[in-house]
């Protein structure tokens, strides 16, 4: 058992290792990408749209951009860490060991949640100086940030196990997890949508997260955090069920 | 117990719509502290073979296991015996030769590894790489590093999956001799490669594996009195009888026969008289593997009664 937990633990140092090896490329780049999301859109739209009550739009904007740069960076680092391994080969190392499918997953999904707090820290502390932020409720901030970033570590493994090239996750990136996340209110509150759009988002998880991770800046959001909470809930058991059962079976990393 | 026991292993693929049978009732046992050879040609299974021994592939049937613990059903205990030398030259190119050691033991649970991972880089001739990364490596490095890694756990059964492929022979030299000081040392090691040289001098049982089945299997020695006795070796420049050509083996000037008695060596001559053939720098010689190897795999299409077995 302690061997399992050291066994696990080195992997998700490993893990960790391997993106802030390249943290040019895996930190710095999505903070500069999320602060200039703020600069254009606070720029154009500042003023012009209305959002929470007495929110400023570039303050309502924030939240949404960390949000959204936790979850893409979270769902970035399992599934291009796995697929690396796959098409170079060398996840031969990882299969020949003791590890069982928890510490697998425990350890990517660990890793992916410290990718995404890391790069969600750096967009917070680049873009908090453009505008005044409040923080209502820490608890939640923290509640959705670790939920959220849990549940697309635990998709990009799926998408890293499912994936047998570079461009099948680049596909699923592109046409899953992007539009996932723009549609999901990242820049807008989705009241002002017209209704059907607004039905539309209610059935997109994303939506939860960020929204209820608004809620503990601004202590208002379009949901109740509660419902955000149970629907996050459910979304991260649900997709850490089907990771952790394709990864028992080994899907399509042992024949 | 045996350090490792194919129990009527068998896989079958579906490849192109039909299902292609890579292993069909392999069944052997390797003991501890054996040094064992798998040879066949490619394709012959040995690789599928040891894929399912270290975890990497699924048996249709059958059974494998590593110091009496089954791979599927016991397979933490039985990886933890294991150290596999990959036939794909592959590596992390984000680390350096030492992390990747670090990181490797740690997968086993192994913390404080710094003695035996420098003994490791000592003996293999990486001392001076430690700290470089993989990708600066040159190929021989490399697999020298995925023996390293194999090793990084001290396990008592080590597999090597055609470790000298492409290598040059003052690595294959380094590598023959750590390998071999660890067999002595009482690590149990399971090598395939296709220089049967390398065999004949290293491995004292043999097991040859053909279209998935066992086909001979014994010792080396038996091996090498039990088939062909005498091999003729001649150089010529016109073309063969063609009751030669059909049991010979040529090799641009090369040409070999493999005989049994005088009688036959007497025969393949008066067959080259009779048609006016002219051999030069005629040898008659003491059979080697690599003769014995064709010579099984050149047979008819295997029984499982044919199979040598002898322990």
């Amino acid at each position: 058992m302690t061997a399992m937990l050291s066994g696990a633990r080195t992997l998700m140092y490993k893990e960790m290792l391997r993106f802030w090896k390249v943290s040019f490329q895996t930190v710095a780049a999505p903070v500069l990408t999320a602060v200039l999301y703020l600069l254009i859109f606070g720029h154009v739209l500042e003023g012009r749209v209305k959002v929470f009550g007495d929110v400023g739009y570039t303050s309502f904007l924030i939240p949404g951009l960390v949000m959204m740069s936790v979850l893409q960076n979270a769902f970035a680092n399992s599934s291009s860490s796995l697929i690396q391994s796959k098409i170079t080969g060398n996840l031969v190392f990882l299969l020949v060991t003791p590890l069982s499918h928890w510490a697998w997953f425990v350890a990517y999904v660990g890793a992916s949640v410290v990718r995404g707090v890391v790069v969600g820290v750096g967009v917070m502390l680049v873009t908090v100086w453009f505008a005044p932020l409040s923080i209502a409720n820490p608890l939640w901030i923290i509640v959705f940030t670790l939920m959220g970033a849990a549940m697309m570590g635990a998709l990009g493994l799926v998408a890293g196990l499912w994936a047998e090239k570079f461009d099948q996750i680049a596909a699923f990136q592109n046409f899953i997890i992007m539009p996932m996340t723009f549609l999901s209110g990242v820049f807008y509150s989705i009241k002002s949508l017209p209704l059907f759009w607004q039905a539309v988002s209610h059935l997109n998880p994303f939506f939860y997260m960020i929204d209820g991770f608004r809620h503990g800046f601004f202590g208002t959001s379009d949901v109740s955090p509660w419902i955000s909470l149970a629907i996050v809930g459910a979304s991260l058991a649900m997709v850490c069920a089907l990771c952790l059962h394709l990864l028992r079976i080994g899907y399509k990393i042992r024949s | 117990m045996p350090a490792i026991s194919f129990q009527n292993v068998s896989k079958l693929y579906s490849s192109a719509g039909r299902e292609v049978r890579a292993l069909d009732g392999v069944s052997f046992d390797i003991q501890p502290g054996e040094f064992f050879g798998l040879l066949g040609p490619n394709g012959a299974g040995k690789t599928t073979l040891i894929s399912i021994l270290a975890g990497l592939t699924r048996a249709t049937g059958g059974s494998v296991s590593v110091l009496g613990h089954d791979v599927v059903t016991d397979y933490a205990t039985a990886r933890r015996s294991l150290g596999i030398v990959p036939q794909e030259l592959v590596f992390d190119p984000f680390f350096s030769v030492r992390e990747a050691l670090v990181i490797q033991s740690g997968y086993f649970g192994v913390r404080n590894n710094g003695a035996w991972i420098d003994e490791l880089l000592q003996g293999l001739g990486l001392a001076d790489k430690a700290n470089s990364n993989m990708r600066q490596l040159s190929g021989g490095m490399k697999r020298r590093v995925l023996v390293a890694q194999a090793l990084v756990h001290k396990p008592p059964v080590i597999v090597l999956d055609e470790p000298t492929a492409g290598v040059d022979v003052e690595l294959r030299q380094t590598l023959w001799q750590f390998v071999a000081t660890l067999n002595k040392q009482g690590h149990t090691v399971l090598l395939t490669t296709h220089y049967l040289e390398e065999a004949e001098a290293l491995c004292g049982r043999i097991a040859m594996l053909k279209q998935g089945r066992v086909v001979a299997l014994d010792r080396t020695s038996a091996l090498l009195a039990g088939t062909a006795s005498t091999m003729m070796r001649f150089k010529m420049d016109s073309a063969l009888p063609p009751e030669l050509a059909s049991k010979a083996r040529v090799t641009g000037r090369i040409v070999q026969v493999t005989t049994h008695d005088a009688a036959e060596v007497e025969q393949v001559l008066a067959t080259l008289r009779a048609a006016g053939c002219q051999p030069e720098d005629l040898e008659i010689g003491r059979a080697d593997l690599e003769d014995v190897f064709l010579e099984i795999m050149q047979g008819p299409p295997v029984t499982i009664g044919q199979v040598k077995v002898a322990i």
